[in-house]
């Protein structure tokens, strides 16, 4: 069986990786969860629907999320989108044409897929493009592997993000959630 | 599609027949290009965002204030051309149901900034009927500049999410918006009460 799929309903105040990012989220306040779905991101998505604090739903793209959290924003309700590797690949544009230029605290969940142990090869092609997007934007970016670290660093970084008025992508790795392996 | 029986309209026009309605502070989003020029044009407000690239987006901008404040009408302004591009949001849209959103696309089936050149759904689609499948059941062709009025005084106390496509004419905005994003933004973010002046 999948891992994720073993992952699924977890006991609330869990110490899985979602159940970290879940209370993260809402301790920052952070209510509104857009997202286009992954499998690895499943029990972050299910437990999110689960919870009556978020307003969490399915876009049809990346951007039209970001969008979505944007303008939540800037009518004084904060927001995170979820998504997967290729999923960041679509946001160059709205990162460049909106989020950044306008100072606009855009926190991205990103489940990596593309390395440690990828079998579709475009997956991994489209991987190796998401970091150089975010730092040809000089934008914050943390790879999080370990359990350990990640709640330090997302609740560091959404305080940074909204403080600063800045974009953050937070970069989910298989080492932190599993991933997803080839015969899911 | 050519076979409308809708007058075609003015984007400025209508844009300032649309501000001379509001009463309540309401919030407008204006779409990347001309649709924002003539928002800008029809005279700035605190309440007004004018987008100056992520075409497509003023829907969703639209939807997230929208979802931020239920208490507040949100109106977005948004051309044939970018909503071609976010189609998907009508969706999204039809889902959530918000009551204070209400869509506004301005139809001239050119992307007009560029060239002047026909859209991909010019000759065949039609903008209203892509909205009602796409779940928004109040959807309505503005069939001339009074029907337009009308259409946004009954959006304007609707129960549910609203578009009114209005065909426009070939001319392009007629201002040109101040592109200074952190100021639009932070303006805005006044505008709505989230934010004090410094």
């Amino acid at each position: 069986m999948a891992i994720a799929e073993r992952q699924v309903t977890p006991p609330a105040g869990d110490n899985s990786w979602h159940g970290i990012v879940l209370q993260t989220l809402k301790r920052n306040e952070i209510s509104l969860v857009p997202y286009v779905p992954d499998r690895v991101l499943t029990p972050l998505i299910k437990n999110l629907h689960t919870d009556p604090f978020f307003t969490t739903f399915a876009t049809a793209r990346e951007e039209e999320a970001v969008g979505i959290v944007s303008g939540a924003w800037m009518g004084g309700r904060r927001g995170a989108v979820l998504m997967q590797t290729s999923g960041f690949a679509t946001l160059a544009n709205v990162l460049a044409s909106l989020a950044v230029p306008y100072q606009i605290p855009l926190i991205m969940f990103v489940s990596e897929r593309g390395t440690l142990g990828e079998f579709n090869y475009g997956q991994s092609l489209v991987c190796r493009t998401m970091r150089p997007v975010l730092d040809s934007l000089a934008l914050e970016h943390h790879t999080i592997t370990r359990l350990d670290e990640l709640e330090f660093i997302a609740d560091r970084s959404i305080k940074q993000a909204v403080t600063t008025q800045a974009p953050v992508a937070l970069i989910l790795n298989p080492l932190l959630t599993g991933g997803k392996v080839f015969d899911k | 599609m050519d076979n409308r029986n809708t007058k075609v309209m003015n984007r400025f026009d209508v844009t300032s027949r649309l501000i001379g309605k509001l009463r309540h502070e309401e919030a407008i989003i204006g779409g990347i290009g001309n649709t924002n020029f003539d928002l800008w044009a029809a005279g700035h407000r605190p309440q007004n965002f004018y987008m100056l690239g992520s075409m497509g987006l003023a829907f969703p901008i639209a939807l997230g204030v929208a979802l931020a404040q239920p208490d507040r009408r949100v109106f977005a302004l948004e051309g044939d051309g970018s909503l071609l591009m976010q189609l998907g949001v009508l969706s999204t849209i039809a889902t959530l149901k918000p009551k204070n959103l209400i869509m506004i696309v301005m139809d001239n089936g050119i992307y007009q900034i560029t060239g002047a050149q026909p859209t991909p759904a010019a000759s065949v689609a039609d903008i209203v009927a892509i909205a009602a499948g796409s779940g928004l059941a109040k959807s309505a062709w503005a069939a001339d500049e009074e029907d337009f009025e009308r259409l946004v005084e009954v959006a304007m106390s609707a129960a549910e999410p609203s578009l009114i496509a209005v065909r426009i004419d070939d001319k392009p905005g007629v201002g040109a918006t101040r592109r200074d994003p952190v100021q639009i933004r932070e303006r805005f973010m006044q505008g709505l009460g989230v934010r004090d002046q410094l």
